[in-house]
């Protein structure tokens, strides 16, 4: 079944996304699904190929979560890659969503773990209303199909 | 898992080549991506090993136009064909919305061919998904080996091994000289914005009710 997201949705999701950036200093941000769908994203350094990114991102995370069921572990919800300058944090929210956190030197990796922490509960909320009831507004599917 | 964004009017789809190893799945992208204009594809990943076989997938995503006001973003990803690749498959299968079946014509790789569609209605079978119920198309690729030295099987033999009960959409092909690449790609495209346009009324439905 497909899933379906909303304006309302949208709006909400951007709206935690553009806190989590401002109270951290993180430049970019991306919610992807686990099958490499790209859902959102913010942030003022999105010229790199972000689809490719939301590509990689699932298959890494499916590549993870194999090695975690080869160590006996059910997954593991957290990576972290650091760069010269650059540095991506990637965090599952749920069964189904990837956050990735692209951030430079000049912002915290304790800060921004600190407000993953705080983010995940409100988007979890959002993200389960998508995911668990896949409901798609009425009004937008007459129009259009 | 059709991806419905109301708020910026877009679709996105992830159509998935399969099949056996050296098919010609990585060449099919290669020709699209050399074909696109920069406007409608972004750029092409491989995630390969030195001697030409994909380890992990080759992934591209393009733009198919507008149907009914949404923009259809299609993302297409190929999957390694080596037998012991199983897993990888599995995770690449992981919330597509259509498949291309690539099968090789040569004579010797009959078997694998056979054997690669068994293994992808297996993988789906394990994910409750029955290979009769998605958007297939099978595309018989390496035709241009016709009347060469290479012995390659008839059409009507390969539709007899791996059409003959699915009866889905199959092109011939040369994925190399570009022959019946995109009407593969068209044809799939087709039936996979069909599926969730439908997918939509049925949740419409639901809504209504």
């Amino acid at each position: 079944m497909d899933i379906g997201v909303t304006t309302n949705h949208f709006e909400k999701i951007n709206i935690c996304l553009d806190q989590f950036i401002s109270s951290t200093c993180a430049h970019s941000i991306l919610l992807i699904d686990r099958s490499g769908q790209l859902i959102a994203h913010r942030g003022n350094r999105l010229k790199i190929d972000i689809l490719s990114l939301s590509a990689l991102t699932a298959a890494n995370f499916g590549a993870v979560a194999e090695i975690a069921r080869i160590l006996g572990e059910e997954e593991f919800t957290l990576l972290f890659q650091k760069g010269m300058n650059e540095n991506v944090y990637f965090s599952l929210i749920g069964e189904h969503v990837i956050m990735v956190t692209l951030f430079d030197n000049n912002a915290s990796l304790g800060l921004i773990r600190l407000e993953i922490d705080k983010i995940i509960n409100e988007l979890s909320k959002i993200l389960s209303c998508i995911f668990e009831k896949k409901m798609v507004p009425k009004s937008c599917l007459t129009q259009t199909f | 898992m059709g991806f419905i964004n109301f708020s910026k009017n877009e679709i996105q789809c992830k159509i998935v080549y399969y099949g056996p190893g050296f098919c010609g799945k990585t060449t099919n992208l290669q020709y699209i991506f050399s074909k696109m204009n920069d406007e409608t594809k972004g750029q092409i990943v491989s995630i390969d090993t030195k001697g030409d076989r994909t380890l992990f997938f080759d992934f591209l995503s393009l733009n198919l136009g507008k149907i009914r006001g949404f923009d259809i973003r299609v993302q297409l990803y190929t999957v390694p064909g080596q037998v012991h690749y199983d897993t990888t498959r599995k995770l690449v299968l992981k919330g597509m919305d259509g498949v291309v079946f690539v099968a090789d014509s040569l004579k010797r790789q009959r078997t694998r061919n056979i054997e690669s569609l068994t293994n992808l209605a297996k993988n789906l079978a394990e994910k409750e998904i029955n290979i009769r119920s998605i958007p297939l198309v099978i595309q018989y690729n390496k035709r241009d080996l016709e009347g060469t030295d290479s012995e390659i099987l008839p059409i009507n033999l390969l539709e007899n091994d791996l059409n003959s009960t699915l009866e889905v959409p199959s092109f011939p092909a040369s994925a190399l000289k570009g022959i019946g690449v995109f009407e593969t790609l068209r044809s799939i495209g087709k039936l996979v914005v069909k599926d969730v346009s439908r997918d939509i009324m049925v949740l419409d439905k639901q809504f209504k009710s």
